[in-house]
């Protein structure tokens, strides 16, 4: 970099360059809010699902599994994990749990009640009906 | 040491060496549960041993950054620091919260843990990588203020240079978007949204100006070559940074129920982000090429100019290599994800705090380098972690490749526990580089207590 180019102007583009940057992420923050609610399913945020969600939450599933994609990749997807088993399929896996079988990864008993069950089931099938852009590409997530 | 202040960095170094061992140690635990699936369960199930091994890679990384800041700070502002009592204090109240965290995650069932700790007051927990009980949450805040105003006056009262100016910004950033932590809307859309703001733009916003800063001030040092060129380099790589990786938080909106511009926004911004790590390589080689002096301690040197390398390698080119939407959409939340967080973590942030110990601690301890036995070690210690480091990223990334096809491309889609069954021989791989990392990580342990005859003249 030659002398013409200084580091006060240097300076004065990165503190141009971030403020400018910044509020145009702003600006697609606020449009992203009023986009939301035709995409994020908030019209059935029932308190069951707020409850479902906050067990989720307290039993850190997402130490081992995915939300969305985000999480631990030790298990199995479970944003659409209510359109590949069902309700009645996962309350009664995470009652089975652990499985014991050697040398398989083991997820841990979490003696839930059956309105808890019923919550995370809620909640489960809340976030499947997120709108994800078609996100997993197919039901094995 | 030309100020005695400096000293309060060394324990924060030491700590965060320490706490960089446990991450290790989990790490291996882990990589082991991929493949023996019941090991040590029910005493430790994985999300357990997850939520320790990241936990301590931040703890120990702020503890790196804070030790950064107290050693930089006063030299840089050619003054003494604030208040030395107060960073011993922040110290201990630091540690020991972390080590209280660490035993109620090994001790403690989760749920209870949260029952404990506040979170029916205010849900925070159970969030990856925010799994921190309310009560650490605020403890960080507390500390982070404190450390905050420590730095901030010692600043004030003397001489304000642009490296310290970034590494103030980077820091006072890195406060201000862990306040997102607290934000927990039970919208789920909301929450992944915001939840990006602490961890996006930390590690490819904020944390980026405290890289730069610690990088150029250690350029300084060991090469002399002319401040104003350093810091130069410093705002150009720092611009590049933020104007790509800002709009490039976008890359993580694309399939969380955010609007599908998203795709847009995030696919060609965050492909620029490579720019700012290459030139952060190109930097530190050219600063070392043009310099105007042999320091004697090679191995800060190397460090340096691997955190050059290896940022760029595992944040630029693997970040990329699956920042496409397009790409995305098939790679998401796979175990190319984790050979990019693994790569970049290190390369990074593990690199430039071991940069920076690496320089300052035999400063700390009365000397200017090591003896050049201490350094052999240590350069062996670079080199067996660094490339262990390559190799497990290799080899996720393979597994990442054959996962994503098996699970999500192949016409006949085999289930997630299906398709790990058949990727398991890289997992077992994985392990292998991982213990050779550990034995690296040994070497470097020990190089701190190799004597040998040692250069005389502390600066």
């Amino acid at each position: 970099m030659s002398g013409t180019f200084t580091k006060s102007m240097a300076r004065n583009i990165f503190y141009g360059g971030t403020v400018f940057f910044f509020l145009l992420f702003l600006a697609l923050t606020y449009d992203t809010n009023q986009a939301l609610p035709k995409r994020d399913n908030s019209q059935n945020l029932t308190p069951e699902v707020i409850a479902g969600k906050k067990i989720w939450e307290t039993r850190n599933c997402i130490g081992c599994h995915t939300l969305l994609g985000e999480g631990a990749y030790f298990a199995p997807e479970l944003g659409n994990v209510y359109v590949r088993r069902g309700p009645d399929f996962i309350k009664a896996w995470i009652q089975a749990q652990p499985t014991g079988a050697p040398g398989r990864r083991q997820m841990p008993q979490f003696h839930l009640s059956d309105k808890e069950l019923d919550d995370l089931v809620a909640f489960l099938k809340y976030a499947s009906e997120i709108n994800t852009a078609n996100w997993p590409p197919n039901i094995e997530g | 040491m030309q100020y005695k202040s400096q000293a309060v960095a060394k324990p924060y170094f030491v700590a965060a060496i320490g706490l960089f061992v446990g991450q290790i140690v989990f790490g291996l635990i882990m990589g082991l549960q991929y493949v023996v699936g019941d090991f040590l369960f029910p005493a430790l199930p994985f999300n357990v041993a997850r939520m320790v091994h990241t936990n301590l890679l931040i703890v120990w990384l702020l503890f790196g950054f804070m030790g950064a800041a107290y050693y930089m700070v006063p030299e840089e502002s050619e003054t003494e620091l604030y208040s030395p009592k107060l960073a011993i204090g922040l110290f201990w109240i630091f540690l020991v919260a972390g080590a209280l965290t660490i035993l109620g995650y090994l001790f403690v069932p989760y749920a209870t843990l949260a029952e404990m700790t506040g979170n029916d007051i205010l849900a925070t927990m159970g969030r990856e990588f925010l799994e921190q009980p309310l009560l650490t949450k605020i403890g960080i805040v507390i500390v982070a203020l404190g450390f905050l105003f420590n730095i901030s006056m010692t600043m004030l009262k003397g001489r304000k240079t642009a490296i310290s100016m970034v590494l103030l910004l980077g820091l006072w950033g890195l406060a201000i978007f862990f306040l997102f932590s607290f934000y927990n809307p039970h919208n789920l859309v909301k929450d992944k949204y915001y939840w990006w703001w602490v961890v996006h733009l930390w590690v490819e916003g904020v944390w980026e100006l405290i890289l730069g800063a610690l990088l150029a001030f250690v350029l300084i040092k060991v090469t002399g070559v002319d401040r104003e060129v350093i810091e130069k380099w410093l705002y150009v790589i720092i611009t590049l940074t933020l104007v790509t990786g800002i709009i490039g938080t976008g890359h993580h909106y694309y399939w969380i129920g955010a609007p599908e511009y998203w795709q847009w926004w995030g696919s060609v911004f965050s492909a620029l982000e490579p720019i700012p790590f290459f030139a952060m390589t190109v930097f530190a080689f050219n600063m070392v090429n043009r310099r105007r002096r042999e320091h004697p301690n090679k191995a800060a040197v190397l460090w340096a100019l691997g955190t050059g390398v290896m940022a760029f390698l595992g944040a630029g080119v693997w970040g990329f290599l699956h920042t496409l939407a397009p790409v995305n959409y098939y790679t998401h939340g796979s175990q190319i994800t984790a050979a990019h967080g693994h790569m970049a973590f290190y390369g990074a942030y593990v690199m430039v705090v071991l940069t920076l110990i690496s320089y300052a601690m035999p400063i700390l301890r009365g000397r200017a380098a090591n003896s050049p036995r201490a350094q052999v070690l240590e350069m062996w210690s670079f080199w067996l972690m660094t490339i262990a480091m390559v190799f497990i990223t290799l080899f996720l990334t393979a597994a990442g490749i054959l996962q994503v096809w098996l699970q999500r491309i192949s016409t006949a889609p085999l289930s997630f526990m299906a398709t790990q069954d058949q990727i398991s021989l890289f997992y077992w791989l994985r392990e292998i580089s991982g213990v050779i990392f550990l034995i690296g990580l040994v070497i470097y342990l020990i190089s701190f207590f190799v004597k040998g005859e040692s250069r005389v003249g502390a600066q």
